[in-house]
Order: structure tokens, then C-alpha cells, then sequence
């Protein structure tokens, strides 16, 4: 290591020190080239969401006049008219739907799959390492091939159209992911903890709920957060199974797509009302959100 | 080893022992394998119902008919692959898979390189990670926005107009003309006005024009001016028509208005000696124009439509509108992945090869660039799993009248079983025609994972 110092330096006196000032000032410029892209990148990402934030506090006949931008000029056409009128059209309905669907989803996934991913990591059976291998395939399923089995068989049980129908839904196409993210999590708990619990006699469900689950809390923050928003944004699922009684936000906006030019009042202020809340859990917990993203990247 | 009963996936083949296989060993007190099923059966039993039999129960129903009752064999996988409409759902997922993975990922690496550049990374990183939080729905209504054809309206069109507008100042006037007949002192001529008589400095040139619609009437018009301040060549274009039908041909009434941004040019033998532009009074005036008489012309380019942008929610350019909201919603995701395989990249290496005389350029492409190709590739192989699975983003941006040309294979599934088309032979084969489209990429998956276990 001492040697390779050595050379390092040796080489930087030696080398030109011409050079090296040449480089240092294009690095300067570079760097102020390098400022003014990232500004410019910065805002392409974010103007047009601000976009949408300024549409939805201007009157529709505003808004089919001039575009948002002219705000900066005429900041007193602002209004919150759009989000009473939303409120007023029954939009109340399907947000209280969209958590209603949202909230049982993340917990039923986050406990039904840490037991799982507990009996993978922890637990000697038969044929482990097979079924575990099956979750990973089922990481990418596709939803679309799920869709017209379940609607027949929602049919069949008078499901279809409830919210635990959908409920349901989510919580098992999420739980490959949620398995296989506690799972490599669990992994990692020492051993001896969980050896010093068996020798004590402690039972398994007590070992999983006071030793297993608590420890695994940073994985499990990192999949609940990923989970409500997956189940909060979701359209696709809603779009298929759920009725004008159970329908979360998304349905409820997409049902006024149709007519978007006349109806820009209540696409906007619902767009944005349905990610306020995603955006608040974003900026609160975007290092769990980071960490569950990598992991079940499948690195 | 021995004890255990994994089946075919016990992982000895070649010799090694996984550490995963060792960890059972050390539990002499490990539970039984009833506990394990009790741990296992709800999702199990969620798993089993939710997803492995629907993948069972599609593949049979792809075999049958719109009803479900009258087998049909592979009928259903030949219309998939004849059916016209189909094959512009297949054709736009194979524009999907080819571009946007590759944009994704060269963006994502783009922006984590230059992100160590500056001091504000934590910034940006929120910034452009931010629509990974917003849905796709939300998303869609934010680019419908973005992409609406009215620049006055669209940010896109907004952006383009305005760029266009600083390198050409032509007004626009498409419907401008002169008046018919000898009273009127210009005619057209070249696609464009000319004046009928040579011009001197002095004496006021007047081109009075017609046809103008209202709603194509410049904003920033103000009442024509008829005796421009003396001095040059100099005049007056303006739209010589005063509502109610009052005022005089081809002279300048008090309610009339000049024509701003019209371009002037003055002609000599066929040669342009000058150009100028109208004031929003219509005036015009060559300065620094040798004495002499002059052709006074408006050329063609004043009467061309304005630029008014791109249809972006056209046919042909839905599918790279709806791609460029792909990209604006996963750049970040590639980005946060892409900077955490540079941060683990060992800096030594990269210093020893830059002091050993390498350029930038040298070191990003033959050290940093193979150190990554491991990240690269799970980033490139998400977003083809995702292109494949696109629905949301065209089923909210696309128009009704263009989804047709924008449609892609998870959308149409979902129209024909459920959106109208109600045949659920046809959306059940595409749901398995989805399925084997992601196999390989599950394969890879469990391979790499088995891989990584070992």
C-alpha cells in the first residue's frame, strides 16, 4: 500500500504540471456546463407536475384560454374552486375507497409474507429451496394473465365488485415481491439469536413476533411503504374488478378521461389530490423507499 | 446434506454446498415441517388461487372460443399474429422494447455520472426520482397537459413555437391578401405583395391588405398609422377594412390596424437591397437605403401559416409521446440504481488509471462502464419487463381516436375481455402471449438467483 502511495505521488510531480492546470481549468468550465444541464434537466422533471398543480387552481374557461405558465403574470387567478367542486361531485367517495383498499392490502401483505419469508429463511422443509425458487418466478408475473380468471371466479362467488375483492388482488400479486425481499432480509439475522430462542424453548410464532419481526423492521418499512403506494397508484386492477360503489381515485379519474378538455377542472385538482399523499410519503421516506426499490431489483 | 429432502433443486450438484443449505444444520431445535405449513398456507393458499391457477386457467381458456364453450385449438394465437389491429399492438410493443429501455438506461447512467458533479445531487436526485411516487394515471393527465396541440395551452408545443418564433419572425398571416381590381396600389405576386408602382423615399408606401380573420389578428396590433415619422423609404401595412363597412379603400380609417411582425423587403432589379420589419402601427421603414425607386414587397414567408408546434397526440407521434412520459417516470429509478453500483465502484482503480495518463473518456468507457454492466443490466432488463406490460401511460394519454395506433398488447387484452370487445378467448390468449413474452426474463431471474445463492 505504502509503495503504491509512493508511486501515486512521484507520478503526480512528475507528470506535467502543465497538464494538470489545463485540466483543472476545462474541469471549471466543464463544471459550469455540467450546472446549467443539470438545472435544465432538473426542471424538464419537474415543471410539468408544477403544470398540473397551477391548472388545477384556474377556472376551466381560464384554463382554455391561455396556458398555466402565464401565472407568473397573473398570480391572482388562482383559485381553489376546482378541489370544492371536486369535492362536491361524491370524489370524496373513492379517495375514502383508495385507503380502503390501500391500508388492509399493506398490512395483510406485510404480516402474510413475513410469515412466509420467515418459515424460507428460518425453518427446515421439504422441497424449501424449490418452492422459494417458484416465488422468484412469480416476482413477474404478469397481472393481465390473472385478470379474466378472477373476474369468473369473482362472478362465481359474488365477489365482484367488492373492495376485498380487489384487496385480495393486490395482496397476492404483491407477495412474491414481499416474500422475497424478507426473506433475503431474514436471511441476515444472526443465528445465534434465534438458536439461544429455540433452546430456551420459546415457540416459533413467539420467536417470528418478537425477534424475527421487530428486527426485520427496516425491510418491512421498505415494503410497506412500496406496497401502498403500488396498491394507491394502481389502475389496471380497479379498472377490472372494482364497481362505481368500491372504485379508488384512479377509476374514478380514468371514468372522466373521455371528455378531457371539458372536464381539465376535476382531472387536475383529482390528479393531484391522488399524489399529494404519495409525494408526502415519498419526501418523508425516501430512504426506505430507495432501499426497497434496490432490493427487489433483484440484484 | 444427507437429511435433506429438497428434490431436484437440491443444490449439490457440483459438490459445493451453499452456505443457504448449511444454515438448517446448525438448528438441532429447528420446528417441524408442520410448523413450516401453517407459516407457508396463507399465501400459499393466496398465491395458489390468486395466481398459479389463473396462469393454468388462462392457458385452457386461450383454447376456446369468445363464449368459452366451442374448442377452437390455436385459433385464438392465429388471429393474435393476422388480425391487424393486433399486429399494431405487437408492432408498438416492439418499438416499446427496442427504444425505451435503451433511452431509460443511458439517461439513468447520464445523470448518476454527472450528479457527482455537482453539489445539489441530493436535490436532483429527488427531483427526477420524484415521479416514481406518482401514479401513472396522474402521470398521464400530467403529460396529456404537456402534450395538448394549442401552444397556448401545451408546454410542448409552448416550448417549440417559442424556440421556432426566435429564429423566424414571421408573423403569420394565411389569409392575408390584397384587394382585387386597379384601385388597390399593390397586387400579388410571387406567392406574395408587391407594390404595382416603384417607390421613393418621402413618399409614404401604402399596402393595405384584406382576409384577415379575427382570431388570427395579432394581439399586439395597434391603430394603423398612415404618415410614418419622415425620413427613408418607409410605410405602412395594415388591415384596411373597418367592421360595419364604413371607411375608404385603400385608405388609412381611424379603426383600422397596422399588421406588426409583417417583413418588409425592398427590391431593386431582383435584388433585395433591404429588409426590414412592421411596427405593431403597421410602420415600416428602410434605414440607410441608397436614393432611388424601389419595388416595396412582402414576401411569400409573411403568409404562411404560423408555427404552431407538433401533434403530439397524433398518429404519428403518439407512441414517442406516450415513450417520453415512459421516460420521464422511470429516468430516476434507473438513475438511484445506477448511482449506487458507481459509488461501489472502487475509486482507487479509477485514480490509478487516470494518474497512468487515461482520459475521462478512456476511464468511463474501459473501467467504470464494465464495472457497471451489472447494474446496467438489471436496470435494462426491469424496463423491458415494464415496456412489455405498458398500459397505463397510452390507455390515459393516447385520445379515443388515436388508441388504435397507439395501442399496445396489455391495453388491447383488457379491451377485448373487458373494455367492449368481450371475447375472453382472444384476451385470454394475449395474457398468455404476455406470459411467454416475460418467460425468459423469469428464467434469467431464477437462474441468476439460484446463481447468487450458491
Amino acid at each position: 500500500m505504502a509503495t503504491a502511495t509512493a508511486t501515486v505521488e512521484r507520478g503526480v510531480h512528475a507528470g506535467a504540471p502543465k497538464r494538470g492546470l489545463l485540466s483543472r481549468g476545462v474541469d471549471k468550465l466543464g463544471g459550469g456546463a455540467v450546472q446549467v444541464v443539470m438545472i435544465l434537466i432538473g426542471l424538464f422533471w419537474l415543471v410539468p407536475t408544477l403544470g398540473l398543480l397551477v391548472v388545477s387552481m384556474r377556472s376551466v374557461a381560464v384554463n382554455n384560454a391561455e396556458g398555466w405558465w402565464t401565472i407568473f403574470t397573473k398570480p391572482a387567478e388562482l383559485t381553489l374552486a376546482n378541489y370544492s367542486n371536486l369535492l362536491a361531485t361524491g370524489f370524496t367517495a373513492s379517495f375514502w375507497n383508495t385507503i380502503a383498499i390501500t391500508v388492509p392490502t399493506t398490512i395483510l401483505v406485510i404480516g402474510i409474507a413475513a410469515m412466509a419469508a420467515y418459515a424460507f429463511a428460518w425453518m427446515d422443509f421439504p422441497g424449501r429451496d424449490l418452492l422459494f425458487l417458484i416465488v422468484v418466478g412469480l416476482l413477474i408475473v404478469p397481472i393481465q394473465v390473472a385478470l379474466i380468471p378472477m373476474a369468473s371466479f369473482y362472478g362465481g362467488t359474488g365477489m365482484f365488485g367488492s373492495i376485498p375483492s380487489v384487496v385480495l388482488f393486490h395482496v397476492a400479486f404483491g407477495l412474491p415481491f414481499a416474500i422475497f425481499l424478507l426473506r433475503n432480509f431474514f436471511v441476515g439475522i444472526p443465528a445465534s439469536l434465534l438458536e439461544a430462542a429455540r433452546m430456551d424453548g420459546a415457540p416459533e410464532w413467539k420467536i417470528f413476533a418478537s425477534i424475527v419481526f421487530p428486527l426485520g423492521k427496516p425491510a418491512i418499512a421498505s415494503l410497506g411503504i412500496f406496497q401502498f403506494l403500488w396498491v394507491w397508484n394502481d389502475m389496471l386492477i380497479a379498472l377490472v374488478f372494482a364497481n362505481p360503489d368500491s372504485q379508488p381515485m384512479t377509476k374514478a379519474l380514468q371514468s372522466q378521461m373521455r371528455q378531457f378538455g371539458n372536464n381539465i377542472d376535476i382531472l387536475s385538482s383529482g390528479a393531484f389530490l391522488s399524489l399529494i399523499i404519495p409525494l408526502i410519503l415519498f419526501f418523508a421516506f425516501q430512504r426506505y423507499f430507495v432501499q426497497g426499490m434496490m432490493a427487489g431489483s433483484v440484484k | 446434506m444427507t437429511e435433506r429432502l429438497d428434490g431436484p433443486q437440491a443444490p449439490s450438484q457440483d459438490g459445493a454446498p451453499s452456505p443457504r443449505a448449511d444454515t438448517p444444520k446448525k438448528f438441532r431445535l429447528g420446528p417441524s415441517p408442520a410448523i413450516a405449513i401453517v407459516f407457508l398456507l396463507p399465501a400459499a393458499i393466496l398465491l395458489g388461487i390468486w395466481v398459479v391457477y389463473p396462469i393454468v386457467y388462462s392457458i385452457f381458456r386461450s383454447l376456446f372460443d369468445a363464449s368459452g364453450s366451442v374448442f377452437v385449438g390455436v385459433e385464438n394465437f392465429t388471429t393474435i399474429f393476422t388480425d391487424r389491429g393486433t399486429l399494431v399492438t405487437i408492432r408498438n410493443n416492439l418499438i416499446w422494447v427496442i427504444v425505451a429501455p435503451i433511452l431509460v438506461t443511458v439517461l439513468g447512467l447520464l445523470f448518476a455520472v454527472l450528479t457527482e458533479r455537482i453539489k445539489w445531487s441530493t436535490a436532483f436526485k429527488l427531483i427526477v426520482f420524484m415521479p416514481m411516487a406518482v401514479s401513472l394515471m396522474a402521470a398521464g393527465v400530467i403529460f396529456r397537459l404537456v402534450y395538448e396541440q394549442d401552444p397556448d395551452k401545451g408546454l410542448a408545443n409552448a416550448v417549440l413555437t417559442t424556440v421556432n418564433d426566435t429564429f423566424s419572425s414571421s408573423q403569420g398571416y394565411p389569409d392575408a391578401r390584397p384587394r382585387e381590381g386597379d384601385a388597390s396600389p399593390v397586387a400579388a405576386k410571387d406567392g406574395g405583395v408587391a407594390t404595382k408602382q416603384p417607390a421613393q423615399a418621402g413618399q409614404p408606401v401604402l399596402i393595405p391588405l384584406v382576409g384577415i380573420k379575427a382570431n388570427t389578428m395579432p394581439t399586439n396590433a395597434a391603430p394603423a398609422l398612415a404618415n410614418p415619422p419622415p425620413g427613408g423609404l418607409s410605410g405602412t401595412v395594415w388591415f384596411d377594412f373597418t367592421p360595419g363597412g364604413q371607411g375608404t379603400s385603400g385608405a388609412v380609417d381611424p379603426q383600422e390596424k397596422g399588421l406588426p411582425g409583417m417583413t418588409v423587403e425592398a427590391v431593386k432589379d431582383g435584388q433585395v437591397a433591404a429588409t426590414t420589419t412592421t411596427a405593431a402601427n403597421g410602420t415600416f421603414r428602410f434605414d440607410g437605403l441608397a436614393a432611388g425607386s424601389y419595388e416595396v414587397r412582402l414576401p411569400q414567408t409573411n403568409f404562411t401559416a404560423p408555427y404552431r408546434g407538433l401533434n403530439w397526440l397524433g398518429e404519428a407521434l403518439i407512441t414517442p409521446a406516450i415513450i417520453g412520459a415512459f421516460i420521464w417516470v422511470w429516468a430516476g429509478f434507473a438513475m438511484v440504481l445506477i448511482s449506487a453500483g458507481l459509488a461501489a465502484i472502487p475509486r482507487d482503480s479509477l485514480e490509478a488509471a487516470r494518474i497512468d495518463g487515461a482520459t475521462e473518456w478512456q476511464v468511463f468507457r474501459k473501467i467504470t462502464i464494465p464495472l457497471l454492466s451489472p447494474v446496467l443490466l438489471v436496470v435494462f432488463v426491469t424496463m423491458i419487463i415494464n415496456t412489455l406490460k405498458v398500459f397505463d401511460l397510452v390507455f390515459i394519454i393516447a385520445p379515443a381516436s388515436v388508441q388504435p395506433q397507439s395501442n399496445v398488447i396489455a391495453l388491447e387484452m383488457w379491451r377485448v375481455s373487458f373494455g367492449g370487445g368481450n371475447n375472453q378467448g382472444l384476451g385470454s390468449a394475449l395474457a398468455v402471449f404476455l406470459l411467454i413474452l416475460v418467460l425468459p426474463f423469469m428464467i434469467m431471474n431464477v437462474r441468476r438467483f439460484r446463481r447468487e445463492e450458491r
